[in-house]
């Protein structure tokens, strides 16, 4: 057992992930000598040498065209955008070449990159080191999408992600990487959680709150705050595809689903669960299901940000509405 | 592949020596007064000081973060100075000395670092536009802008030219790889100030680039030069001519100012990670204000009052920028969805609505 922080956690499961397979790669801005700008590649550059953890030039779409490529010659790159608004210049990339490759090449072609993104706000930024993308990439064939919440997931997950053979995005809740969890480091991989799968957090029977990486802690604490209805928290972890199964068994059992996210609320996550929630579960639900997410609105300046991300208020006000029908 | 040009030793455009003497250029030729001397050493104090003043500023939490000049005063002022008031500059996010140059406030720039605003500045009525953190971006902001100016047969003698800035690490990014061919082949009126600081962060040169960043431009088709960024004379002059140059209608330059970040890459950044102290020492003797003080006082051009009086005023501007942050209001929460479009919006128009009544509810019950 290690105790390790979200951040930490990353970095030991990259580290398993490079000492298990010698094709695995890391690349990225400032990931070699300095270890990353939030530490996660801390030491990689050390022990696995120059040739395995890549310091770039500065620029995303090279970064991500190169890892294609590397892919194409067998090789698993995961790669560091420094910050959500950085993803931008990989966009083409991304979308054109990453997210279609297996199908345009009939499946002759495999890219198992995996693209590591610090996302989401509430470290009192500047412009463009807050962002949550994730809607852009849900809205992508061919790309998986997950989000870690706590340090287990975080050293497991990466794991998985890196010996999946599609690409994967993989989103790290910046402003909570110094969270810190007991992680059983020695317990076979086989064993751990698939990274597919959405998790009950914390059982209840009067609502499911739904949420994902940052947002996960946010609605533990609304559950533990409510003392007027028992809350079930569904971490998601996966965000494409979403794990229905275990989502539609709970809502079916509440009767009540509030969706919370960082990303815009507006095509985003939780415009999509409720759709299908409303289909699968229609005849269960007492309520519509609830969006609490940020506004339709470029991310504020930080001073702004403690009204326009959801907090416990926001969460706790949703959860209200949902019992207002 | 040929890996000469990597040996080479390029020519670096100087005019005043590390020890003060003033050797000039043929090429560039600076007839400059002994006041307007004075003036620029006055620039690179008083930015100096408000930039340390603002490291300061966020050690005690009052910005949220600084990313500092130290060891490019001379590249920012000598280029600023260089501008015309109808010039446009396009900055990334450490031209504080190129801001001081065109006017802007001190308060303004650190209303973005304290996140208060994200740039409050009207790019037009200053010839500044705001910062832009994302990497490259505002190297085709400002050929647009140019191609912008041209169209409007503003070129000629006292025609309008277009700047932008922009790092050694941005050089590696396709947007600004893409504004030299566009400015290339259009013939844009756009000079690229390439501050060549050494370092992206923790990347060293020359993870970005084999050959010296001005070389690029020839590539490109058109003309480079690399000069001594701490030199305050010799940007000056090389930057005048290569705008003068635009202006006129003969295209783009690529300034290549050899300069060193004398400290972190912002207030989040520990350098001593990845660099070592002895590279600092030697960039130390090449301080682009201790040249200048030299040169004044070698030359007689300066007493010890001039110098006691820009004192003065620098630890005056350190009053009033401590001031000004401190006393900077915090937006109200619902300018969260001012500005978003420029024509009434109904869904935002709503979500201000229920956002603003979510708010008076705390002010019923009395909890927020
Ligand atoms: C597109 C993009 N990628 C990454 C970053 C993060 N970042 C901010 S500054 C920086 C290094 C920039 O180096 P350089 O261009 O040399 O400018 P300097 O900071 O030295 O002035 C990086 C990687 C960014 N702002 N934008
Ligand atoms: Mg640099």
């Amino acid at each position: 057992m290690s105790n390790l922080t979200i951040g930490k956690a990353v970095n030991a499961g990259l580290r398993a992930a490079m000492e298990h397979d010698p094709k695995v790669l890391v690349m990225g801005e400032d990931v070699g000598r300095l270890g990353g700008v939030f530490r996660v590649t801390d030491g990689l550059h050390k022990d696995f040498g120059a040739d395995r953890v890549i310091d770039t030039p500065l620029a995303e779409s090279g970064i991500v065209g190169t890892a294609i490529g590397m892919a194409m010659r067998g090789y698993r790159p995961v790669v560091e955008i420094q910050f959500d608004g950085f993803f931008f210049p990989a966009a083409n990339q991304t979308f054109t070449q990453l997210a279609k490759m297996r199908r345009r090449s009939a499946g002759k072609l495999s890219v198992p990159v995996v693209m590591r993104i610090p996302y989401g706000g509430g470290i009192g930024a500047v412009e463009h080191h807050s962002e949550s993308p994730e809607s852009y990439f849900l809205h992508t064939a061919g790309l998986r999408v997950v989000s870690v919440a706590n340090a287990v997931d975080a050293y497991w997950m990466i794991q998985q992600a890196i010996r999946s053979d599609d690409p994967v995005i993989f989103l790290e809740p910046k402003r909570r990487y110094y969270e810190k969890a007991e992680v059983d480091t020695e317990a076979p991989f086989a064993e751990a959680v698939p990274m597919g799968a959405a998790r009950v957090a914390r059982p209840g029977t009067d609502v499911t709150l739904l949420a994902y990486g940052p947002m996960v802690k946010t609605a533990l604490q609304a559950a533990e705050a409510d003392t007027d209805h028992s809350i079930e928290v569904i971490d998601l972890r996966s965000l494409s595809p979403v794990d229905y199964p275990t989502v539609v068994e709970s809502v079916k059992r509440t009767g009540r689903l509030v969706v919370t996210h960082e990303a815009t609320l507006t095509g985003g996550p939780g415009a999509e669960i409720a759709a299908r929630i409303t289909e699968e579960c229609f005849y269960h639900l007492e309520s519509p299901v609830i969006r609490v997410a940020a506004f339709d609105t470029p991310y504020p300046q930080s001073r702004l940000e403690e009204h326009y991300l959801p907090d416990l208020d926001r969460v706790l006000d949703g959860v209200d509405r949902a019992f207002a029908y | 592949m040929s890996d000469t040009t990597a040996h080479e030793e390029p020519e670096l455009i100087q005019l005043l020596t590390p020890e003060g003497e003033l050797t000039g250029h043929p090429d560039y030729p600076l007839e400059i007064t002994a006041d307007e001397v004075r003036d620029l050493y006055r620039d690179l104090v008083l930015v100096r000081r408000f930039d340390g003043e603002a490291v300061s500023l966020q050690r005690q939490g009052e910005l949220g973060l600084w990313a500092s000049l130290l060891g490019q005063e001379a590249a920012q002022i000598g280029s600023g100075r260089a501008l015309r008031g109808h010039d446009m500059a396009f900055p990334s996010y450490r031209e504080h000395g190129v801001a001081w140059c065109r006017g802007i406030e001190p308060e303004e720039l650190l209303g973005m670092f304290r996140g208060v605003t994200n740039g409050g500045w009207d790019p037009h009525e200053h010839g500044f536009h705001l910062y832009t953190i994302v990497i490259g971006s505002q190297a085709l902001h400002a050929t647009g802008y140019a191609m912008g100016v041209q169209r409007d047969g503003a070129l000629g003698e006292d025609g309008t030219a277009v700047i932008t800035y922009f790092g050694d690490g941005a050089t590696s990014q396709g947007d600004t790889n893409e504004a030299f061919n566009f400015a290339s082949v259009n013939n844009a009126p756009v000079v690229f100030f390439c501050q060549n600081n050494q370092w992206a962060i923790s990347e060293p040169l020359e993870r970005q680039a084999r050959v010296p960043i001005y070389k690029r431009a020839s590539g490109f088709g058109f003309p480079g030069v690399r000069v001594d960024g701490n030199d305050v004379l010799a940007v000056l002059a090389v930057t005048r001519a290569a705008l003068d140059n635009a202006r006129e209608g003969n295209g783009p330059t690529l300034v290549e100012a050899f300069t060193y970040r004398m400290g972190a890459h912002t207030t989040n950044d520990d350098p001593t990670r990845y660099r070592n102290a002895a590279e600092l020492e030697e960039w130390k003797a090449k301080d682009p204000i201790l040249r200048v003080r030299r040169y004044l006082e070698h030359n007689g051009l300066a007493d010890d009052a001039f110098f006691a009086g820009v004192d003065a005023e620098a630890d005056a501007l350190g009053e009033k920028v401590r001031t000004q942050c401190r006393s900077l209001p915090d937006p109200e929460p619902l300018d969260i969805f001012h500005e978003v479009y420029a024509e009434p919006n109904v869904h935002i128009d709503r979500q201000r609505a229920e956002f603003a009544e979510y708010l008076a509810s705390f002010e019923a019950e009395g909890v927020r």
